[in-house]
């Protein structure tokens, strides 16, 4: 993997914030987008636009294609059927679709679990569904180092009231990649089924819903190198049948009259409206574009990079790492002594360094690690070891200019 | 350092070592800021009677410009009205949101010293709420 040719396909890496060449640390929060996925969706929208699935012409034909092909492609990456793939805005939307849908499905005397570390999206939608079902609402708690606490999960689930699992396959704050097939052997064995939230995880790995054995499974583009506005939702075809629509309009239904309608069959019954036509076009390109890099290469390259980090980080004074779980991705919160995250970022905005501060859409979780904020800096593939040792540099004379 | 202007010495000093933090003794008002954005907090702990402010004290968990605003907010109304301290916190607000064009007044014909140092803070608009939440509780405190 040629980090320069790498660079060199993203426009934006060689912009100026502040007069300083632009360092960014916050791809976990979004990533950049290479020339290959702008172009598309600008060639898609120059010449072959039109409304899908509507007209009978030329060119939304073309459309049409265009957007199953993309919908083949997700199918594909993750090892699903293309009918098991809806697409939705984005991952907090396809949460949202499957507590609304199979959440109604749910009675009361039955549990959802998710876990501590949990970003918003896999969280606030599963507390207005015990708000609105009476269902209860537990959750998993993790290890002071950052791993979810195995024990505790599995006795969460003893009671067999469990009936759907949702958590994160890889944490947004502490970087901790979630031991995907115990938890769903588990789950499955306590009679639940489960979802898991791979905003995070499926930027930096090979994905397979049928290895993993899971239930659902959801992601968002835009933190996987392609544009916002277009995310996916993965689930088992019988689930998704079971599944009541959690919109309705055009495009999801089959026959409608003013007594009653009947649903498209699936995926299209979840997809109602005018969907992210060139969005999804981006999306497939930039998937084309990740794997033909390669799981294995991005891999190694952002191992390389989080040890690296995890080396010269800790050498600045006052600075410690959040979180130290077995396995993690290229995610690194951080606080430093005597320095407030947020005067971190502004200070290291100034410099020309994106990262983020704050609570990370992950409240529960700061509380749980006793901390109001953190900063955080993340890794993609056009991250260089250089840009970790800059990092470094300035957090040293951020630190010296406060104390 | 680079970068560093809207870090005043002052809002630096009072960030270390604020002069006003605590609460107050024959509190009359208490009342907590906070902003859910990035989880800066600041409790202020007051005596004002007849329409004057005696006293006022601050607990902040924050950054450094949350942590100075709120000291120098203590200084610059302990001992001025109501009305006054109102006032000011409606020019302080505007020395920071208002573009300098449009600003017809001078800042430093109404903002004393500590405040002004806040100034540079225009430039960093997704910082500005750090420097008024202290404010926007005072505020609430003078008017509940
Ligand atoms: C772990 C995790 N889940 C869910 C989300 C939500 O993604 P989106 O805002 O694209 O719906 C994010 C990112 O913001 C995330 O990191």
């Amino acid at each position: 993997m040629n980090i320069a040719e790498i660079r060199a396909q993203f426009p934006i890496l060689s912009e100026k914030v502040h007069g300083k060449p632009l360092v960014f640390l916050d791809s976990a929060a979004s990533a950049q987008k290479p020339d290959v996925v702008i172009d598309a969706m600008a060639q898609m929208m120059r010449s072959q636009y039109a409304n899908i699935h509507r007209g009978l012409h030329w060119m939304s034909e073309r459309a049409t294609e265009a957007y199953e092909v993309s919908r083949n492609r997700v199918a594909s990456f993750l090892g699903g059927a293309r009918e098991e793939i809806v697409f939705t805005r984005n991952s907090t939307e396809a949460i949202n679709l499957v507590a609304y849908s199979y959440g109604s499905l749910l009675k009361p005397g039955q549990a959802v679990l998710i876990s501590e570390m949990e970003h918003h999206a896999n969280l606030v939608p599963w507390q207005m569904l015990r708000d609105r079902a009476g269902i209860e609402l537990r959750v998993a708690p993790i290890t002071d180092d950052g791993d979810l606490d195995l024990d505790a999960y599995g006795r969460l689930l003893s009671d067999g009231r469990v009936a759907l699992v949702a958590i994160t396959h890889m944490s947004n704050v502490l970087g901790t990649i979630t031991p995907a097939e115990r938890l769903v052997t588990m789950a499955h064995d306590a009679g639940a089924k489960i979802l898991l939230d791979g905003s995070q995880a499926v930027v930096h790995r090979k994905i397979d819903v049928q290895k993993l054995g899971v239930d659902f499974y959801v992601f968002t583009g835009h933190k996987l190198y392609g544009p916002t506005g277009i995310g996916v939702l993965w689930a088992r075809r019988e689930l998704l049948e079971a599944m009541p629509p959690f919109m309705g309009g055009g495009d999801m239904i089959s026959h409608v009259t003013f007594e009653r309608s009947t649903w498209a069959p699936i995926p299209a019954k979840f997809e109602a409206g005018t969907p992210a036509i060139v969005e999804a076009i981006g999306l497939g390109t930039a998937i084309d574009w990740v794997e033909n890099i390669g799981y294995e290469a991005i891999g190694a390259h952002e191992a390389a990079l989080t040890a690296h980090a995890l080396r010269v980080l800790p050498e600045v004074p006052g600075f410690s790492v959040v979180g130290k779980p077995k396995e993690r991705g290229g995610v690194i919160s951080f606080t430093m002594e005597d320095v407030h995250p947020h005067d971190i970022a502004t200070l290291l905005d100034r410099n020309g360094i994106a990262v983020r501060a704050g609570h990370h859409c992950a409240e529960p979780l700061m509380h749980r690690l006793g901390l109001t904020a953190t900063a955080r800096a993340s890794f993609g593939i056009y991250t260089t070891e250089e840009e970790i040792d800059t990092l470094a540099e300035t957090l040293r004379r951020i630190r010296q200019f406060f104390v | 350092m680079d970068g560093s202007s809207c870090y005043d010495a002052l809002i630096l000093s009072r960030s270390r070592k604020p002069e006003f933090s605590g609460s107050v003794e024959e509190e009359t008002a208490t009342v907590q800021g906070n902003n859910p954005v990035c989880g800066d907090r600041v409790t202020l702990s007051l005596r004002a009677t007849d329409g004057t402010i005696h006293a006022v004290r601050h607990q902040t968990r924050g950054c450094a410009i949350c942590m100075a605003s709120a000291d120098l907010m203590a200084e610059a109304v302990t001992g001025s009205s109501i009305t006054d301290a109102l006032e000011l916190g409606r020019r302080f607000a505007d020395m920071l949101e208002t573009p300098s064009s449009q600003n017809m007044i001078a800042d430093e014909d109404v903002l004393p010293v500590g405040l002004q140092a806040f100034r540079p803070l225009r430039t960093h608009r997704s910082r500005l709420r750090c420097a008024t939440l202290p404010w926007t509780a005072l505020g609430e405190a003078l008017t509940q």
